[in-house]
């Protein structure tokens, strides 16, 4: 119920925006994520945005990920 | 897409369950609470590679399962009365209510619609003006914004026939609830990722300080879920509880402000009624009195008489964590995912379902969860 997909912004009109989702076009609402621009990536629930995603906090995650699996 | 397959790295993934395997040593009882966490540590086999002290066992965040049959029944209710058009997610219109189900009164004649979002109920009330539509909101905070937002655009735009259902549930309280009862004995609790992404991390800083239980809030990629068992085992084997965040790229520890604001805008806490746990004060949410107007409930008169349990089914204790789906006489011999007998078949994040469909002979000593 609670399953949200990472989302591309491809274009922006008022609180709507069309989102690429692997190939998918899809209509979207941005009225939970005002400051969501053209060329983010987002977390798309129930065609709402609902979450920026934070492209500098993955790559920290997956650095993170891969220092833990180095140390012994 | 990118954003999740970097997060499905095997040999990364190898790596962190070795450092997992090094570090455990303490009995880790480890509670998901999201269904969706369910279907993911069982579809990727992480219960069986993580080490025999840690045990997984699945919590209530299925918002289909907690939904009471009471509630169900009043949906049931308005689909049958004239001129109302109900619309649903999907999962919902296969659950058994006490005397039928939405499928079954749909096909019965009544007016049933599956949509995607509420963005569909919307766009289905502006097309039949002639009729009411009523949409049944579950969900947790993840999906109540959705539903607020879908109230406040049905205002701005002056549509006078769109009504929500408010089953909404929120999951601090539920969290507490479970913890109250003491059914269940937890050294940690991984936290959904996709409410946290509305409400944030801090809302569960209680489990750590008020239950000294570990927390971490995960994504739903294998090695999202790994770190968050990483960061809850540093956490156990410390004896430091606190809440981490294992998904950072989505969520916040403030979550997100439009979103609650809009939620907040809306709805107000109310007491709610959720399967096998019954009255849990302030976990659910409905409208306030400005926008009651919107209020399915309070616009159509229906009695559906008394809710009725089915018969043997476990669903009420799988969802406190007491029983596992295993544990239930109907599971796949009268109860299966064709014929549901309980929500918790019907719903694809439903405990059983998850058991019927990825588990495995390695799962059937499972008797995972009770003190």
């Amino acid at each position: 119920m609670c399953l949200a997909v990472p989302a591309l912004i491809k274009t922006v009109d008022g609180q709507q925006a069309e989102v690429d989702i692997d190939g998918i076009s899809r209509e979207v609402s941005l009225q939970l994520t005002p400051d969501a621009r053209v060329g983010d990536y987002v977390l798309l629930h129930t065609g709402y945005a609902i979450s920026i995603i934070d492209a500098a906090e993955a790559e920290e995650t997956l650095k993170l990920l891969k220092e833990l699996g180095e140390a012994t | 897409m990118k954003f999740s397959k970097e997060f499905r790295d095997p040999e990364l993934g190898k790596r962190l369950l070795e450092r997992i395997h090094r570090r455990s040593r303490k009995p880790a009882r480890l509670m998901e609470f999201c269904g969706g966490h369910t279907v993911a540590i069982f579809k990727n086999g992480l219960r069986q590679l993580l080490p025999a002290n840690i045990k997984m066992l699945s919590g209530p965040g299925c918002p289909v399962c907690v939904t009471a049959a009471a509630d169900l029944d009043k949906a049931i209710a308005l689909a049958v009365t004239p001129g109302v058009i109900v619309t649903s997610f999907g999962d919902m219109i296969r659950v058994p209510g006490s005397r039928t189900s939405l499928q079954q009164a749909k096909a019965e004649g009544a007016d049933v619609r599956v949509v995607y979002s509420a963005q569909d109920a919307l766009a289905i009330a502006r097309a039949n003006p002639g009729k009411k539509v009523c949409f049944i909101g579950i969900g947790f905070e993840t999906t109540a914004p959705t539903i607020a937002a879908s109230i406040l655009q049905a205002e701005a735009e002056g549509l006078k026939n769109y009504y929500v259902q408010s089953l909404h549930k929120v999951c601090p309280p539920i969290m507490r609830a479970i913890l109250d009862r003491g059914e269940v004995a937890l050294e940690g609790i991984i936290c959904p990722g996709h409410v946290s992404a509305v409400i944030g991390s801090r809302p569960y800083d209680f489990l750590a300080s008020d239950y000294g239980i570990a927390g971490a809030v995960a994504g739903f990629e294998p090695l999202d879920i790994l770190l968050a068992v990483d960061m809850l085992v540093e956490q156990i084997e410390s004896g430091q509880p606190e809440i981490a965040i294992a998904y950072r790229r989505g969520v916040r520890p403030e979550g997100n402000p439009a979103a609650i604001k809009l939620m907040e805008r809306v709805f107000e806490a109310s007491d709610a009624n959720w399967r096998g746990i019954g009255r849990v004060p302030g976990s659910g949410l409905s409208l306030r009195p400005e926008y009651e107007h919107y209020d399915a409930e309070k616009n159509f008169e229906i009695d559906p008489g008394p809710a009725v349990e089915p018969q043997g089914c476990l669903c009420g204790a799988i969802l406190r964590g007491v029983s596992t789906p295993l544990e239930c006489r109907l599971f796949r011999r009268v109860c299966t995912p064709q014929n549901p007998v309980g929500p918790c078949m019907v719903s694809a994040e439903g405990s059983c379902a998850t058991y019927y469909q990825y588990g495995d002979d390695d799962l059937k000593g499972d008797k995972i969860g009770g003190v």
